[in-house]
């Protein structure tokens, strides 16, 4: 059946008013500060170790996010382990709160489709995240040239963007995942929890379940070729968390000198000058399978999302 | 005939086993106020829903003003407002913002929509709230702010689920005059509603729903007539009319006559005998004290028709 008029219609304000909320809420700010505080901690225990590095290492800036320093985790793994809140804490209530507050049927009423209103709110919470963490980024940038004096040079700026892009497509799989779960609940504290759950099971417990998995779906046998099934499969395994994704793909990034995501054999690194950098075509061509996975990954639970509102029943 | 605002031929909605809304066939005229009546869960609010293109029809066709709801759901929802069943607005916004963004989703241009939202909250009496949060706002408030959320877009049809539910008889009487300016005003409207009384002030016609069905459809006298026997019911008072029944019974068009006390009847008939009434008074030499016509109450028409259901099931 063709319908007429265009699904666009009312985007444009959606997004406006969905995105003014956001960068107004207490939500957004308390989460902000609690990013700001792990981030700033981090980057500072970082610079206290690159201090003893100057001169060594040509990508002194990029090592700002990756360094750590006992018992504070890198600022990598702090945005990995915090993204998915914010990301959550922006979507868990975006349709049934909505139901809640009785305004959806009003709100469906006026001339608009809605996948306008799904689109804009997904649309603003993409733009709330990525203003958040341009503005962490620019921060802990401006941090590194204050504390030590030195400019970032062009390829350190070239891969910082990258590693902008694959925080934003990871921060929106989690934003699609919690407006999935905000279009099946009705209650706006079960679409939290169940995000949450979803959260936990693919950062924490996904690590420990995926080589048991392997090791119980992996042909048995032994032998090297065994082995090494196993461990491809273990990792295809992992790779289905959009944390393990993230993870390889701000490694590749950030450090130059990885030349691999997987299982090397031997014969492989022959001729190659380990430690040496790929430039950063080289590793972005190494990332890009897993960029594409989280975008496909976000692309999958929004559309999940949309059938299902579409289908959903308006009236309370 | 012009073209009705409202039409629905065998309109049916179907959730899983149950049939919400069962073979309708409505028509509401350009400028008629009509009546959707029922108790809860008839069908009202489905109906509504179809009309709008908010929920898909199962069989049937529904519409407004000859646009197709399913089929183009945008230009028949720019003509029609709908003001929900407990209608909700965004708290943490004032009444004007939640009118602004209403407004802008309608598609109204930023400058011709400042003017009319002062215009419409005006027109609701809200004016002097309109830069307060809507949190702070009572029931009563919030049904006229929905409903100049319904004026804002100039409809041709305005749709009112349940407008006077919950509100405070002042209120009510507030929002039910509101109502009657929706139809100075040229505009259709259809009101559903299980309040049998408010209806009755403010509706030309009214439609009563039982079990996704339309039962019956008519004006109140209508209904009155055909349910209750007699549509008109008039309070006689009389002195030294003794014999003043027989003539009465002659009149045509009588149905019943009851005695109420001495020199006191109600009669019933089938059209507005007053005049008859007093003639017969004067020929037999009764005094008339009191001729009052007593318009039916839908309650009666309600009770009763649900009290023939019953029997009949």
């Amino acid at each position: 059946m063709r319908r007429e008029g265009s699904l666009w219609t009312g985007v444009g304000t959606v997004f406006a008013k969905e995105t003014a909320d956001h960068l107004g809420s207490v939500r957004l700010w308390f989460l902000e500060g609690l990013i700001l505080l792990a981030a700033g901690g981090a980057v500072y225990a970082a610079i206290s170790r690159i201090r003893d590095s100057v001169g060594q290492d040509p990508f002194l800036f990029l090592s700002l996010f990756t360094l750590a320093r006992e018992p504070l985790p890198s600022f990598v793994v702090f945005l990995g382990f915090l993204v998915p809140l914010v990301a959550i804490a922006l979507g868990f209530d975006a349709v049934n709160g909505e139901h809640a507050r009785r305004t959806l049927s009003r709100v469906l009423a006026q001339p608009i489709y809605r996948d306008a209103l799904l689109i804009g709110k997904f649309l603003a919470g993409l733009a709330t995240l990525a203003i958040a963490f341009v503005t962490l980024w620019l921060l802990v940038i401006g941090l590194g040239i204050l504390m030590t004096g030195l400019a970032p040079s062009g390829e350190e700026v070239v891969r910082g963007f990258a590693f902008l892009l694959v925080t934003v497509a990871y921060g929106g799989v989690w934003l699609a995942v919690a407006m999935l779960f905000s279009v099946l609940f009705r209650q706006q504290a079960t679409s939290a929890l169940a995000a949450l759950s979803v959260w936990l099971l693919l950062s924490v417990f996904w690590a420990m379940i995926a080589p048991l998995a392997a090791e119980a779906l992996a042909p048995a046998g032994a032998g090297p070729f065994a082995e090494l099934e196993r461990a491809r499969l273990q990792l295809a395994i992992a790779r289905v968390s959009p944390n393990v994704l993230f993870g390889e793909a701000t490694l590749a990034i950030l450090n130059p000198a990885t030349r691999a995501l997987g299982p090397v054999f031997f014969a492989q690194l022959e001729g190659a000058v380990l430690g040496a950098p790929l430039p950063v075509a080289e590793s972005l061509l190494l990332v890009w399978p897993q960029a594409t996975g989280l975008v496909a990954a976000v692309i999958l639970a929004f559309t999940v999302a949309y059938v299902l509102f579409q289908r959903q029943e308006i009236r309370a | 005939m012009s073209e009705p605002a409202i039409e629905t031929r065998a309109l049916t909605k179907r959730y899983g086993r149950t049939l919400a809304v069962d073979g309708l066939d409505l028509r509401v005229a350009p400028g008629e106020v009509f009546g959707l009546l029922g108790p809860n869960g008839s069908g009202k609010t489905t109906t509504i829903l179809m009309l709008l293109g908010l929920t898909e029809v199962t069989s049937g066709s529904a519409r407004v003003f000859g646009l197709d709801p399913a089929r183009q759901p945008l230009a028949v929802k720019r003509i029609v407002g709908y003001l929900p069943d407990s209608v909700g607005f965004y708290d943490d916004m004032t009444a004007r913002e939640n009118l602004r963004y209403s407004g802008k989703l309608a598609g109204l241009t930023a400058e011709a929509l400042e003017a009319r939202i002062s215009a419409v909250l005006e027109r609701v009496r809200l004016s002097d709230r309109a830069d307060s949060a809507v949190r702070t706002f009572s029931r009563g408030m919030r049904q006229r702010l929905g409903l100049a959320e319904v004026l804002l877009k100039s409809p041709r049809v305005a749709i009112l689920d349940e407008p006077t539910s919950g509100l405070d008889p002042q209120s009510t009487h507030d929002f039910l005059d509101m109502i009657r300016g929706l139809k100075a005003d040229g505009i259709t409207v259809l009101l559903s509603s299980h309040l049998l009384g408010q209806v009755q002030a403010v509706c030309d016609r009214v439609g009563l729903f039982y079990r996704g069905r339309m039962v019956l459809e008519g004006t109140v006298e209508a209904l009155a007539e055909r349910v209750l026997g007699g549509g008109w019911r008039i309070e006689v008072e009389a002195e030294g009319g003794d014999g003043f029944d027989e003539p009465l019974a002659r009149i045509a068009g009588v149905q019943r006559i009851e005695r109420r006390g001495a020199g006191g009847f109600t009669v019933s008939a089938a059209r507005d005998v007053r005049a008859e009434i007093a003639a017969a008074a004067a020929a037999c030499g009764a005094k008339l004290l009191g001729l009052a016509m007593q318009r039916p109450s839908l309650d009666e028409v309600y009770t009763a028709y649900f009290r023939e259901m019953a029997h009949a099931a």
